[in-house]
């Protein structure tokens, strides 16, 4: 598969703080890519480097074959960054020309952007008359103007009230339906879960993960059951060679899976036993899950 | 050059404040010439006609409008370091890094405009400076016409090299008002530094290195023209005399300080972290 952006070794130190360190992956075409990080774990700063804003300490990192520089490597991305940066005294029509100058795109795209962001009936008022939500759908549609390769998010929602988010997270759907290739930075790990098909999960610097979502933990996942036979079935679980640890809160016993096994089956093996469940769900573990339990180490 | 050109163009044009102040750092030295240019009827005692004088005549019409003409660049100057400052308060700068723009053509389309606005304001100058001299001089010999045109090219110089160390500053510091507040202290050091100089060693060389300081150096380039003037009226007092010309070494040392000044602005953008 074609790569798009290739890392390696990076590292950036600002005085005696390193906030990227020796960090290597690779993005490939189609694919959605979150990264993943609490505050301050060094996602902007790698996204930073790679769009020629920040400078390298060590390391290296090529876009696309390798054989453009930079910049003109980064007039076929599309990146936002933190917040929507764009002359106040500008109308949104006015900003966007300015971009398509830079980028060298026809202006004809300026409304079919706008269009998509749902911003067109807006386009002739100044940037600073703008709420912060339809700053940052400016933002998007800048950063589709030339039809990117690939769409650089770096915490899209971040200050947005609910509508804004949602409206936001459809928009990036939309674009992810396309088969645009999507780095999305963000600590919010439901937005990454929504979309991303894989992460790259770092933590002070270091990369922890990276990979596919569904791979992250090798787990089968676990069921969530109640039952008004509790004992029977807690024995039962226990004596299964297929469950490891069984969790009891309340009366919620959660059960994990050593191996895979379907609800279908599972249901059935308890009813031939005599224990009848009041609640069955069979789940894998939640990226806030797997996530926690990859920071925490 | 031209899409750096036009990029830079469509940020100072669409704003106000820009627009009034390039507007006034280039039509009013206009308009202050052709107005003293004109007869002026003081409350019926007497005509001012500052022409009578003499002063508008070619050749020396291109000293005394390049020398006050200058001193509306500082409007300018205004206009260079907030589109610096304006750049950094609004992160445009690194959006601009962003979309593709590259360190290099992010300096080189502030320095292109600064090129174009002083050459702008030069080819406006010459064209007054024409049609007044045309008006009120008594010699209209081609010779004598375009003698000492090399004010011109001096002012010209002159404008670049300031607006260069505007540029300089403004990235430095990043503020506008402080950018401005560095360029007074820059012209209070330099004096500073003469006057030790001609305390402690000796005047004629203080002066000397003097005129190789950045705003010396420019300033050299168009000496004031009063002296001269005088001159012309009383030819024969010989304590009066100066160099007055614009000599190739002035302008040699104003274009090294231009070349320095956008050097270490670039240098400067390329070592920072936005």
């Amino acid at each position: 598969m074609e790569s798009i952006l290739t890392i390696n070794n990076l590292t950036k130190k600002f005085g005696y703080l390193t906030a990227v360190k020796n960090l290597s992956f690779t993005i490939k075409k189609g694919n959605v890519y979150g990264i993943l990080g609490p505050n301050g774990s060094g996602k902007s700063t790698t996204l930073g480097i790679v769009l020629n804003v920040v400078n390298k300490t060590e390391g290296d990192f090529h876009w696309f074959d390798g054989n453009t520089s930079t910049h003109n490597a980064l007039k076929k991305v599309g990146a936002i960054i933190e917040r929507p940066n764009f002359y106040p005294y500008m109308t949104a029509f006015e900003n966007l020309k300015l971009v398509c100058k830079i980028k060298g795109v026809n202006y004809n795209k300026i409304d079919e952007k706008l269009e998509i962001v749902g911003l067109l009936n807006r386009k002739n008022s100044k940037f600073k008359t703008y709420s912060l939500g339809m700053k940052q759908r400016l933002a998007i549609a800048s950063a589709l103007l030339n039809d990117p390769e690939i769409l650089i998010l770096d915490e899209p929602t971040n200050g947005l009230d609910p509508q804004g988010i949602h409206q936001i997270r459809e928009i990036i759907k939309q674009i992810a339906a396309k088969g645009t290739t999507i780095l999305l930075a963000s600590h919010l790990l439901d937005e990454v879960e929504k979309v991303c098909s894989h992460v790259v999960i770092l933590r002070k610097g270091t990369k922890l993960y990276s990979g596919r979502v569904d791979e992250m933990i090798s787990s089968h996942g676990f069921f969530e059951l109640k039952s008004n036979k509790e004992e029977n079935l807690i024995a039962f679980l226990k004596n299964h060679n297929s469950f490891g640890k069984i969790k009891i809160q309340d009366d919620l016993i959660t059960a994990f899976l050593n191996e895979p096994m379907n609800s279908e089956d599972f249901n059935k093996l308890l009813f031939e036993k005599g224990i009848i469940l009041t609640h069955l769900v069979q789940r894998k573990e939640s990226l806030e899950e797997q996530f926690l339990q990859l920071t925490d180490r | 050059m031209l899409r750096l050109l036009n990029l830079e163009l469509q940020k100072l044009l669409l704003n106000r404040t820009s627009k009034i102040l390039i507007f006034v750092s280039f039509i009013l030295p206009f308009f202050v010439i052709l107005l003293s240019s004109l007869k002026i009827n003081v409350f019926g005692f007497f005509t001012l006609e500052l022409g009578e004088l003499g002063i508008f005549n070619f050749p020396i019409i291109w000293h005394l409008t390049t020398f006050f003409a200058s001193y509306f660049k500082l409007f300018f100057a205004i206009v260079v370091v907030s589109m610096i400052g304006n750049e950094y308060s609004n992160k445009t700068i690194k959006q601009n890094l962003i979309d593709g723009l590259s360190k290099k053509e992010f300096i080189l389309s502030k320095f292109y405009t600064i090129t174009f606005f002083s050459l702008l304001s030069t080819i406006l100058i010459s064209l007054i400076s024409f049609f007044i001299g045309l008006y009120y001089s008594s010699y209209t010999e081609a010779s004598i016409i375009f003698r000492e045109t090399e004010f011109l090219l001096a002012y010209f110089v002159k404008l670049i090299g300031f607006f260069s160390l505007c540029l300089f500053f403004g990235m430095l510091v990043k503020r506008s008002a402080f950018a401005l507040a560095f360029l007074f202290i820059l012209y209070i050091f330099e004096w500073i530094l003469y006057g030790l100089m001609a305390w402690k060693l000796d005047i004629n060389l203080a002066e000397k290195v003097h005129n190789f300081f950045p705003l010396q150096s420019m300033y050299k380039l168009i000496d004031q023209p009063f002296q001269r003037i005088a001159m012309t009226k009383f030819p024969n007092k010989e304590n009066l005399a100066y160099d007055y010309g614009t000599h190739g070494y002035e302008i040699i040392i104003v274009l090294s300080w231009t070349a320095l000044f956008v050097f270490l602005s670039y240098r400067l953008l390329k070592k920072r972290d936005l």
